[in-house]
């Protein structure tokens, strides 16, 4: 299988992202879509996050923004917003 | 209110793999634009995962569009949220642009789930809104966002395609020969011209956000 990884955001992630996805990639088809649910990554995980949160806070990105729940909650649009009379939305 | 799309594409692969491609579907060679992917949230909670991803991609805007706009960055950032459900074979996302929201808020809801057709086979019931606020340009940017968004949703697809079919129909390939070797070079060849590009594109957006004052 052809596995290529894409980039971080931080250069200086890459490694610690490649590592763990190819950790999490492995599990994730061997073992989570056949029920289990153990994260056997953990650890790897933990390394490329204490490097990728620096690298988004050097963005600048409105962090709330970022981590706010949209998935499954009240602020996820509907189907089919109302349509004025005319047709135009 | 802004404008809604629907559509459904359907893959002929099972869930289980498209599900497997969905985590390593960049880069692909219809994913120049996005320039970098990372997992920054996710547990596991009742046997499904939950997963937040941040997407930079390029934010290319018409003539009109950088007049309107000024002082607009040329990446733009992505928040992706996922649930992958095992037992129930469902994967819902959830995608919203965060930064550049007073000029273009474009959402879109993806579920992946076996077809109805052919249970061997996914289907992807595809939603998206596009609004925007801008006085006076608000009907000419979303109609410009539904059409980008449109040709972005063709190239998401394409791309997933042909991940789908390198991960998982390239013992088919081998059988016939050396296709596999040569798809093998093609795809490390356009992975190294995304990178480049990515590397390229990256550092004058950045250059250009922080005079911006972003």
């Amino acid at each position: 299988m052809v596995v290529i990884n894409m980039n971080s955001i931080g250069e200086e992630c890459n490694k610690l992202k490649h590592e763990y996805d190819t950790c999490f990639n492995k599990w994730f088809a061997e073992k989570f879509l056949k029920g289990e649910s153990n994260d056997e990554c953990v650890s790897l995980f933990k390394k490329y996050q204490d490097c990728v949160k620096k690298a988004i806070e050097a963005q600048k990105i409105d962090l709330w923004e970022l981590e706010k729940d949209v998935l499954g909650t009240e602020q996820e649009q509907k189907p089919n917003p109302k349509k004025r009379s005319d047709g135009k939305t | 209110m802004g404008k809604f799309y629907e559509g459904t594409n359907t893959f002929r692969f099972t869930w289980d793999q498209v599900a497997q491609a969905f985590w390593a579907r960049y880069p692909n060679p219809y994913s120049q634009h996005v320039l970098s992917e990372d997992v920054f949230h996710r547990y596991i909670e009742d046997g499904k995962l939950y997963t937040k991803r941040l997407l930079q991609k390029t934010n290319r805007l018409p003539k009109w569009g950088e007049k309107i706009i000024g002082a607009s960055c040329r990446s733009v950032f992505v928040v992706e949220e996922s649930v992958v459900d095992p037992k129930n074979k469902i994967v819902t996302t959830y995608t919203r642009n965060v930064g550049m929201t007073s000029v273009m808020v474009v959402e879109e809801k993806c579920v992946y789930r076996p077809s109805k057709e052919n249970l061997r086979w996914t289907a992807i019931v595809r939603q998206a809104w596009v609004s925007s606020s801008v006085f006076g340009f608000r009907r000419a940017i979303q109609a410009f966002g539904v059409e980008r968004f449109k040709q972005n949703a063709s190239k998401a697809f394409r791309g997933y395609q042909y991940v789908l079919e390198h991960m998982f129909q390239s013992g088919i390939q081998q059988e016939t020969g050396t296709a596999l070797f040569v798809d093998k070079d093609r795809l490390r060849e356009r992975a190294k011209q995304a990178t480049k590009f990515a590397k390229s594109k990256t550092v004058p957006i950045v250059a250009q956000c922080a005079t911006n004052g972003q």
